[in-house]
């Protein structure tokens, strides 16, 4: 009897903010549509999200790329089928890795940095002041930092391809003894628009997933220090959570596959 | 008969299974000053917000000037936040923008005023509550507790308000700095010409800057008057908490 209630009890309070989020994601995107639109803060989110998460993305790309070229390499050997490394590295990249990577990334940085600065702002009355100075919180700080996620994200996201799949140039043309032009060759000619084109749409929805997790934890962060840490731990865990998530459903969607 | 500038009816409102406010009832006049008191945690700062809007009531209505804005959202509710000016406990400056920045935020973003414009003026209040230029352009991090406090005023009084809420505007300042921020309120309140409402466990703050006493206990107004009849008040929890006495009909709940 008391399990029953206590699985009723956890289910309940799941949907409950599975209603808050919903309610929270309702009214930030409505208010994106609303003037005004804040273009210095846009700005200033895009520099903070996407240029200074550059060089994580760009390092974790690296070596992905880097690592995939060499075990496509060790499994193709089995089959003799090692010539395929640069096809598989690209589609690999674009269509997955590289949005994932730069979403898991991004997600550890910014959702982290956000529900902290947020949090802060909420538990010392700094979002109540907003209000009380005619300036709506959600416009002032939510939206801002969406449009900049979903807008850097994907362009985070094309250097970051890029750069892993230079990680596997690399690879391949100093240790596999791949000749660098054929490589090159291989790549460009395997790689589809649609390839490229999907991984991009899955960053944009990365950006926002990562963004609205992390102004979400930081709006509903209660009592003080603790409360902020723990809101920025929930930020990023949901963000991940999501993110993956997100990839399955935008896979089968966009290939329809499932 | 005047229309009350802020009028609350049956107010209430509830926080999971503590009901906080049970029945709120308060009239308050155009220009006048008046303060709540009360215990940590009886309500105090909850009764400010639903007024604000920041907190909608779970019952009663709330008149501004008359007109019920209880449930406002929107446009609505920023033209009536144009109205109120707020000092918060902790001042709840902004970090990521500087001192003036902070005084001309409700004039820029609220208000749409440009900047020099706005910023003139932000020096112009910073020196009502005798803070010179150049702290204009450190950032909140930079100042004590006391010059926080200062510039919480400043930026409450920027747009001069018709209706100013203060905070526990002395809780954590040493005597004369609480004695330098209560003048400021009395003097930027006659000013601007404001209707004030403060909240405090200050009694010596709550005797100067007042005209009106209010004390809130249990969720209700037990008592409200002159502030000159506070000793006369002949309510025991008054006469408890005016003296700071521990033992009296107030039992204070040791946990939360
Ligand atoms: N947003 C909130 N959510 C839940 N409980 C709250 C909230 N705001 C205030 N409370 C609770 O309401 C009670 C009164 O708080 P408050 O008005 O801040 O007291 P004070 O009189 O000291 O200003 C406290 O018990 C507080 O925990
Ligand atoms: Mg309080």
């Amino acid at each position: 009897m008391n399990i029953v209630a206590g699985i009723g009890r956890a289910v309940l309070a799941l949907l409950a903010s599975l209603g808050r989020i919903a309610d929270f994601t309702i009214r930030s995107v409505t208010s994106i549509v609303s003037p005004p639109i804040y273009g210095r803060l846009i700005a200033v989110q895009i520099l903070r999200i996407g240029y200074f998460s550059l060089p994580v993305v760009g390092l974790t790309a690296l070596s992905t790329g880097a690592v995939l070229a060499l075990q496509i390499y060790l499994g193709g050997n089995r089959y003799g089928a090692e010539a395929i490394v640069p096809q598989i590295v690209v589609l690999g990249i674009t269509r997955e890795l590289g949005p994932v990577i730069a979403g898991l990334m991004v997600a550890g940085r910014v959702a982290a940095a956000i529900a902290a600065e947020i949090g802060t702002m909420k538990v010392t009355e700094q979002i109540d002041a907003l209000t009380t100075l005619a300036t709506n919180p959600i416009k002032y700080l939510v939206v801002p930092r969406l449009i900049a996620a979903v807008v850097s994200m994907p362009i985070l996201t094309a250097i970051g391809d890029s750069i892993g799949v230079f990680g596997g140039y690399l690879v391949a043309t100093q240790n596999l003894g791949f000749t660098g032009s054929i490589y090159l060759k291989n790549t460009v000619d395997f790689a589809t628009r649609q390839d490229i084109m999907s991984g991009l749409i899955k960053a944009s929805v990365f950006g926002f997933i990562v963004a609205l997790m992390g102004c979400y934890h930081g709006f509903n962060s209660k009592g003080g220090a603790q409360g902020v840490g723990a809101a920025t731990t929930s930020a990023v865990v949901s963000s991940c959570i999501l993110i993956l998530a997100a990839d399955f459903a935008l896979t089968a969607l966009l290939f329809h596959t499932a | 008969m005047t229309v009350a500038k802020i009028e609350l009816i049956g107010v209430k409102k509830r926080f999971g299974k503590k009901q906080v406010l049970d029945g709120i009832n308060l009239k308050i006049d155009k220009q006048s000053s008046t303060v709540i008191i009360g215990g940590s945690g009886t309500g105090k700062s909850v009764t400010i917000k639903c007024i604000l809007g920041i907190i909608t009531p779970d019952e009663g209505t709330i008149l501004i000037d008359g007109v019920d804005v209880t449930h406002l959202r929107g446009a609505a509710r920023d033209a009536v936040m144009r109205k109120f000016g707020m000092l918060f406990q902790g001042a709840a400056l902004f970090d990521s923008l500087t001192v003036w920045e902070n005084v001309a935020f409700g004039l820029i973003q609220g208000r749409g005023m440009n900047r020099n414009q706005a910023k003139d003026i932000a020096i112009q209040k910073l020196a009502k509550v005798g803070l010179g230029s150049d702290v204009a352009y450190l950032s909140p991090a930079e100042l004590s507790g006391g010059m926080q406090k200062r510039v919480g005023l400043a930026r409450a009084i920027a747009a001069d308000p018709e209706i100013i809420f203060f905070d526990e505007p002395t809780t954590g300042l040493d005597p004369i700095m609480a004695d330098v921020i209560n003048d400021l309120i009395v003097s930027t309140v006659r000013d601007v010409g404001a209707t004030a409402l403060s909240i405090t466990h200050d009694m010596v703050s709550s005797r100067k800057i007042s005209d009106r006493i209010a004390m809130l206990y249990g969720g209700k107004i037990i008592w409200d008057g002159p502030t000159s009849q506070i000793n006369q008040s002949g309510n025991d929890y008054v006469d408890q908490f005016i003296h700071g006495r521990a033992e009296g009909p107030i039992k204070m709940a040791v946990k939360a």
